[in-house]
C-alpha cells in the first residue's frame, strides 16, 4: 500500500503563478521520505494540498489509498501534519492545545487526555502542560506542534521543516523520536533545509524544483551518483604553495588548510599516499559539504542561478 | 467521521469557544453589564422618569427587552467575528482544516460559541435589569425562540464577516458602521410610532427592528409590530429566512475556501 500517492497534481495561484506543474509522487507505507527543494519550489504547496490548506487546481491525492476528494474525512483521519510555522493559539495552555486537537479528530475527552499525556511525556513537554504556549521557547513550541500532529496516532506524518531554527540538542532528540515512530510503523514525509537531516533519516527522496519533480529515488541510489566529492584537510605543518599534484585537484585555502576534490572512483587512500609522499602531514579531515548537499545543488543549480 | 465522533468534535470546538470567552471575562462579560447599568441609570432612572410612558409601558420596562436584545446581538456577533478572525490571523485555523472535521461542524461550533456568549451576556443583562424593574415574561417559548434564533443569526453574520476580513479593521467596520446604527434605530430606546410617517417607513426596512419588537412582544405582550400591521410570525419568518440564507452562504464560502485556503 502507498502511504501517499499523488498523480498529475497542479496548482496555479491567482495571477497565473504555477506552483505545481503536474507532479507525480509515490511514498510507500512505512517509508521515511524526504521531499527537498529550494525555497519556492512547491514543497509547502504540495503539503498544503495534502492537508487541505491549499486548494488544488487539478490532480489526485490519495492517503493510504483513500482519495482525499472521495473520502475526505477518512483520508484525513490517517494524517498528521507539522506545519512550517507555529499554528496554534499561543494564549492557550499547552495541555489544552494538544487535547483539543485530539478532540477535533472525534476522540473522546478521556482518550484525548490519554493521548495528549503520552505524547507530551514522549516529547518532554509534560512539565509545561499548564503553561501558556506563548511563554515557551521556539524549540518547545516545535515539540508542541509535533505532539499535536501525533495526538490522533496518524499513519502518515508530514513534517514541513520541523527543525528549522531549533538548537542541535532538540534537533537530535527529534531525529531519535521520529526514527522511533517510523520504526513503529508511521510513514513519514519530511521537508527540510538541513540536508544532513534528510541524509541521516530518510530512505527515499524526491527533489522538487520549480513545481516539478526533478529526482525521485532512494537515498542510497542518489548518493552513488555523486560525480565528485570535496574534502577539507587541516595540515599539521603550514605550507606556502599549492603542491604540484596531478592525480586530483587541490586548492590552498590557507597555509594550514587545503581543499581536495575527488572524482567518482577515486579513493581517499590515493590522497593520503600522495600527500604523505610529498611530506604533507594531515591533522584532520572532513567533507566540505554533505554529500547530499552537493547533489542537491547540482540538481537545482539552474533555479538557484536564476534567483541570483 | 461517524455521528459520535462528530458530536465529540463539535463539543471540543464549543468547549474551546466557551473557555475562550470565559478566560477573558473582563473583556467579554463585565463591559456589557456595566454599559447596561449605565443605560438604566441614565435613560431609565434619570431621564426615563421625565419621559413617562412609552408604547403603553413605563419607559424602563419598555427599554429592558431592547437592551437585552442589543447585548445578545452585539455579543453573539463579536464573539464569532473576533474568535474566527483571530484563528485566521494566528493561523490556528489550520489546526481545524487539517482534521477530518466537515465544514458544517466548524460553522456549527462557532455559531454555538456565539450563541453561548450571547445567552450568557443576555442573562447577565437580564439579571442587572431586575435590579431596576420587576420584570415578568408574557410568553416564555416565544422569548426563548426569538433570543436564540437572533443569536444564531448574528453569530452567522459574525462568521461571514470573519471569512471576508483580512485585517483587524475589517472586523470592526460592520459592527461600527452598520450594526450599531441599525440596533440604535431599531427601537431599543423608542417606539417607532413616535417617528413621522416617512421615517417609520424607512425604519421598517431595518431587520433588527423586527427582532427587537418580536422579543419585546414575547416579554411585554405588545410591541410596535401589531400596531404597524405586522404579525409576529412575519418577524419570526424573517429571522428563520436569514438564518437559512446566511448558513448556505457560509457553507458555500467555507467549501470554496474563501479566506481560509489559498
Amino acid at each position: 500500500m502507498k502511504a501517499l500517492s499523488i498523480s498529475n497534481l497542479k496548482k496555479e495561484y491567482q495571477g497565473g503563478v504555477q506552483a505545481l506543474k503536474g507532479i507525480d509522487l509515490q511514498v510507500e507505507e512505512g517509508d521515511f521520505f524526504a521531499l527537498l527543494g529550494p525555497n519556492g519550489a512547491g514543497k509547502s504547496t504540495t503539503i498544503g494540498i495534502i492537508s487541505s490548506l491549499v486548494t488544488k487546481t487539478s490532480g489526485q491525492v490519495k492517503i493510504l489509498d483513500i482519495d482525499i476528494d472521495e473520502n475526505h474525512s477518512l483520508a484525513k483521519k490517517k494524517l498528521g501534519v507539522v506545519g512550517q510555522e507555529v499554528n496554534f493559539n499561543q494564549f492557550e495552555k499547552v495541555g489544552d492545545i494538544i487535547r483539543n486537537q485530539a478532540g477535533y479528530y472525534g476522540l473522546g475527552f478521556r482518550k484525548s487526555k490519554e493521548n495528549a499525556k503520552y505524547y507530551m511525556k514522549k516529547l518532554d513537554i509534560w512539565d509545561k502542560r499548564n503553561e501558556q504556549a506563548r511563554k515557551l521557547s521556539g524549540g518547545m513550541k516545535r515539540r508542541v506542534m509535533v505532539a499535536k500532529a501525533l495526538v490522533n496516532n496518524p499513519k502518515l506524518l508530514i513534517l514541513d521543516e520541523p527543525t528549522a531554527g531549533v538548537d542541535i540538542e532538540l534537533r537530535r532528540s527529534l531525529w531519535d523520536f521520529l526514527t522511533e515512530i517510523n520504526n513503529n510503523g508511521t510513514s513519514i514525509i519530511l521537508t527540510t533545509h538541513y540536508l544532513e537531516e534528510a541524509e541521516r533519516l530518510c530512505r527515499n527522496i524526491a527533489i522538487i524544483d520549480s513545481g516539478e519533480i526533478v529526482e525521485n529515488t532512494s537515498m542510497q541510489e542518489l548518493l552513488t551518483r555523486l560525480e565528485e566529492e570535496t574534502f577539507i584537510f587541516d595540515l599539521a605543518q603550514p605550507i606556502n604553495e599549492i603542491p604540484d599534484i596531478k592525480e586530483f585537484e587541490v586548492i590552498l585555502e590557507n597555509p594550514k588548510r587545503i581543499k581536495v576534490t575527488l572524482g567518482k572512483g577515486q579513493g581517499l587512500n590515493t590522497v593520503f599516499k600522495t600527500l604523505s609522499g610529498i611530506g604533507i602531514e594531515i591533522s584532520s579531515m572532513r567533507n566540505e559539504t554533505g554529500r547530499l548537499e552537493e547533489l542537491f545543488l547540482e540538481l537545482v543549480e539552474p533555479t538557484l542561478k536564476e534567483k541570483d | 467521521m461517524n455521528a459520535t465522533e462528530q458530536f465529540k468534535a463539535l463539543a471540543t470546538i464549543l468547549y474551546k469557544e466557551i473557555h475562550r470567552f470565559m478566560r477573558i471575562w473582563m473583556q467579554t462579560l463585565i463591559p456589557p453589564a456595566i454599559m447596561i447599568m449605565l443605560y438604566f441609570v441614565i435613560f431609565g432612572t434619570l431621564i426615563g422618569k421625565r419621559i413617562g410612558q412609552m408604547g403603553g409601558f413605563d419607559y424602563v420596562q419598555f427599554m429592558i427587552p431592547g437592551l437585552i436584545m442589543m447585548s445578545v446581538i452585539s455579543n453573539s456577533y463579536s464573539n464569532v467575528v473576533s474568535s474566527f478572525f483571530g484563528q485566521k490571523f494566528s493561523r490556528s485555523i489550520e489546526e481545524l482544516l487539517i482534521t477530518p472535521l466537515p465544514h458544517y461542524l466548524i460553522l456549527l461550533g462557532w455559531v454555538l460559541g456565539g450563541v453561548a456568549r450571547g445567552l450568557v451576556v443576555g442573562a447577565i443583562v437580564t439579571f442587572v435589569s431586575l435590579w431596576f424593574y420587576d420584570l415578568s415574561v408574557d410568553n416564555w417559548p416565544l422569548c426563548i425562540f426569538v433570543v436564540i434564533s437572533t443569536s444564531v443569526l448574528f453569530s452567522l453574520g459574525g462568521f461571514l464577516n470573519a471569512l471576508f476580513a483580512e485585517s483587524f479593521d475589517d472586523i470592526s467596520i460592520i459592527p461600527t458602521f452598520i450594526m450599531q446604527p441599525l440596533i440604535y434605530l431599531g427601537g431599543v430606546f423608542y417606539s417607532i410610532q413616535l417617528l413621522p410617517q416617512f421615517w417609520q417607513t424607512i425604519s421598517l426596512g431595518n431587520p433588527i427592528l423586527y427582532m427587537i419588537n418580536a422579543f419585546r412582544f414575547s416579554i411585554l405582550g405588545s410591541s410596535d409590530l401589531e400596531a404597524l400591521g405586522f404579525s409576529i410570525y412575519s418577524a419570526l419568518g424573517m429571522i428563520v429566512f436569514f438564518i437559512v440564507l446566511f448558513s448556505v452562504i457560509c457553507l458555500w464560502l467555507l467549501n470554496k475556501g474563501r479566506g481560509i485556503r489559498s
